[in-house]
C-alpha cells in the first residue's frame, strides 16, 4: 500500500442539476519520500483535491488514506501549506510557529518546544526575524513562516496548495530553490499542487497533470529523471527538461481542449514556445 | 498661516465655536419668549457656579459639587457595565459559534434588546429589594446587548481562512478560542464595547431618578422638585460632557487595539 492513496476519488459541488462535479473518479499514489506535483489549469479543482486530502471537505465517492490510516478529518499527520497566507496576523512569526508546535508536542517541555520552534524558522532561514508579525513580512517571508509552521509539526506528508501562487516571479524563483533545498534535507513526503508546469519539474519526482474542469481527471504519470540538486539555468537546456515540459503542455492543452475554446487555454500556459523548440 | 492650518481651524474650532453660540443665543431668546420658564444662560451660569467652580466639595448628601455627583454615577456605571461585559461577551461567542443556540435564543434577545430601564427598574426593585443593586441590575441589562450581538457578529465574520488553520493544526477548543476566534473577532468586540458603554451611561440618570441615589441623575430630579431648574440644565450639559468624553475614549481604545492586530 502507498504512503497517500486516492481511490476512486470524486467531488461534486451543489446536488442535481445545479450541482457542478469538480473531480471524477481520481486514482493517486504517493510513497514515502517522494515529491510528487499535481499541475493543473486554475478552476481545475486543485485546491478542492488538496481540501480532500488536508480532511477539510470529504469525498462523494471513494477513499483517501494517509499512511495506512483513512483519512475522515484534519489531522496533524498532514502539514499544510495554503495559497493566501494563513498566518495569523494578531501573532508574530514565532508565535505562529509555536502554535502549530504546541498542539503537535503537547507533552514536550517548554525548552524543548521552543527549541523546535528555533529550529524550523532557522531552516526556512527565518531565524532573525521571529520577532516579527506577518504585516511586517513579505510575501515570500510569510510562505517562509507557512512551511515552517507545517514542517515543525513533524508531518507525515506536507501539503503545498499553489504556495507560491502569489508571489512575484523572482521571490517565487528564490522561494522554489528554498523548497527544494528544504526537501533535500527533510525528505518528507510532499504533494505539491501548482499551475507552474516548470516549477513542477524543478521540484518533483513525478509530475501528474490534472484535466481541465469541470469533472476533472488526473493524466498519466511523468517521471523526473533528473540529477538533484536540479540547477535552474542548465535545466531550461536539457533535452530531458524540455521533453517533459512539451509533453506535460501538450497534454494539458489536449485536456482543455475538449472541454473550453483553446484561446483561453493558452494564455493560462506561459511560453509556449519551447514546445515547438523542441518538438 | 498655512492654506491648510487656516481650514482646519474654521473646521475644528471656528465653526463649532460659532455653532455652540448660536444655540446659547437661541436658548436665551426662547428664555425671554415663548418659555418664561426655562432659565437663561446667564442665570443657570450663576446658579450652577458653585457646583462648577468647586466641582469636588461636599456640602451634604444631595449638596454636593457636580464633578463629586459624576463620580458617584461613573461608579455605578462602572458596576453595570462590567456586569454587561462579563455576562454579554461569552454569550455572544457562543452565539456566534453555535447556530443551535443562535436560533434558540436570538429571538429572546432582539425581544428583551429594546426594552427600556424604565421598564427594568421596577422589576430590579422586586427581586432585589433595595435600590442600588436595582439600578446596577437596569444598567446591565439595558447595556448588555451591542456586546452580545457585535460580539456574536464578530464571531459569524471569521474569515474561512483562519477556520482552516485550527482545523489542519488540530487545536484544542480553548487555544482556538483564545489564539484564534478571539483575536479575529476584537474589532467588532471592541464596537459593541463602545455602544455598550454608551447606553450604560444613558441608563444612569434613569436609575438614579427612580431610585433617588446621589449622582447626576439623581441631582437632576431632586432639584426638579426643588424648583431650581437652572440645574437641570447643569446635569443635562454634564450629562452630555461626559457620556462624549466616554465615547472618544472607547475609540481611543479601539484605535490601539485594531492597530495592534491588525
Amino acid at each position: 500500500m502507498s504512503f497517500v492513496e486516492l481511490s476512486g476519488v470524486s467531488k461534486s459541488y451543489g446536488s442535481g442539476a445545479r450541482g457542478t462535479e469538480v473531480l471524477r473518479d481520481l486514482n493517486l499514489t504517493v510513497e514515502r519520500g517522494e515529491f510528487v506535483a499535481v499541475v493543473g489549469f486554475s478552476g481545475a479543482g486543485k485546491t478542492t483535491l488538496l481540501s480532500l486530502i488536508a480532511g477539510l471537505i470529504a469525498p462523494d465517492k471513494g477513499t483517501i488514506s494517509v499512511a495506512g490510516k483513512r483519512v475522515t478529518g484534519p489531522g496533524t499527520d498532514r502539514g499544510v501549506v495554503f495559497q493566501n497566507y494563513s498566518l495569523l496576523p494578531w501573532l508574530t512569526a514565532r508565535e505562529n510557529v509555536a502554535l502549530a508546535v504546541g498542539q503537535a508536542f503537547p507533552k514536550a517541555t517548554a525548552e524543548e518546544q521552543a527549541d523546535r520552534v528555533t529550529r524550523y524558522l532557522t531552516l526556512v532561514g527565518l531565524a532573525q526575524a521571529g520577532g516579527k508579525r506577518p504585516s511586517e513580512l513579505s510575501g515570500g517571508m510569510r510562505q517562509r513562516v507557512a512551511v515552517a509552521r507545517a514542517l515543525a509539526m513533524d508531518p507525515e506528508v506536507l501539503l503545498l496548495d499553489e504556495p507560491l501562487g502569489a508571489l512575484d516571479a523572482l521571490t517565487r524563483a528564490s522561494l522554489q530553490n528554498e523548497i527544494a533545498r528544504i526537501w533535500q534535507a527533510d525528505r518528507k513526503t510532499v504533494l505539491l499542487i501548482t499551475n507552474d508546469v516548470d516549477e513542477a519539474i524543478l521540484l518533483a519526482d513525478r509530475i501528474i497533470p490534472l484535466s481541465h474542469g469541470p469533472a476533472a481527471t488526473l493524466g498519466p504519470a511523468f517521471a523526473v529523471e533528473l540529477d538533484r540538486p536540479r540547477e535552474r539555468r542548465e535545466l531550461a537546456r536539457d533535452h530531458r527538461f524540455k521533453a517533459i515540459r512539451a509533453e506535460l503542455v501538450a497534454w494539458l492543452l489536449a485536456s482543455g481542449k475538449q472541454k473550453k475554446p483553446a484561446r483561453a487555454v493558452v494564455e493560462s500556459v506561459p511560453a509556449p514556445r519551447v514546445v515547438e523548440a523542441s518538438a | 498661516m498655512k492654506r491648510s492650518t487656516v481650514e482646519k481651524w474654521v473646521t475644528y474650532v471656528l465653526l463649532p465655536a460659532l455653532g455652540i453660540l448660536g444655540v446659547i443665543g437661541l436658548w436665551a431668546l426662547a428664555s425671554t419668549t415663548v418659555a418664561p420658564n426655562l432659565p437663561s444662560p446667564w442665570k443657570t451660569w450663576e446658579t450652577s457656579k458653585p457646583y462648577v467652580l468647586e466641582p469636588f466639595q461636599k456640602r451634604g448628601e444631595l449638596d454636593q459639587g457636580i464633578l463629586r455627583f459624576t463620580w458617584y454615577s461613573l461608579g455605578r456605571v462602572a458596576k453595570g457595565y462590567a456586569i454587561a461585559l462579563v455576562i454579554g461577551t461569552p454569550l455572544g461567542l457562543v452565539l456566534g459559534s453555535s447556530r443551535l443556540f443562535a436560533s434558540s435564543f436570538d429571538p429572546i434577545i432582539q425581544i428583551l434588546r429594546p426594552v427600556s430601564p424604565l421598564a427594568w427598574l421596577p422589576l430590579g426593585l422586586v427581586l432585589f429589594g433595595k435600590p442600588e443593586p436595582a439600578g446596577t441590575f437596569t444598567i446591565a441589562m439595558c447595556s448588555m446587548w451591542p456586546t452580545v450581538l457585535n460580539t456574536a457578529l464578530g464571531v459569524r465574520s471569521i474569515p474561512n481562512d483562519y477556520v482552516n488553520v485550527v482545523k489542519v493544526l488540530q487545536l484544542s477548543k480553548s487555544r482556538a478560542l483564545f489564539k484564534v476566534y478571539i483575536p479575529a473577532a476584537l474589532p467588532y468586540m471592541f464596537t459593541g464595547f463602545r455602544l455598550s458603554l454608551g447606553i450604560a451611561w444613558l441608563v444612569i440618570v434613569a436609575a438614579e431618578m427612580l431610585t433617588g441615589a446621589p449622582g447626576v441623575g439623581g441631582f437632576l430630579w431632586q432639584e426638579y422638585n426643588a424648583l431650581i431648574y437652572e440645574h437641570i440644565i447643569l446635569c443635562i450639559l454634564t450629562i452630555g460632557l461626559v457620556g462624549y468624553a466616554l465615547d472618544r475614549l472607547m475609540m481611543l481604545v479601539e484605535r490601539r487595539f485594531k492597530a495592534a492586530t491588525a
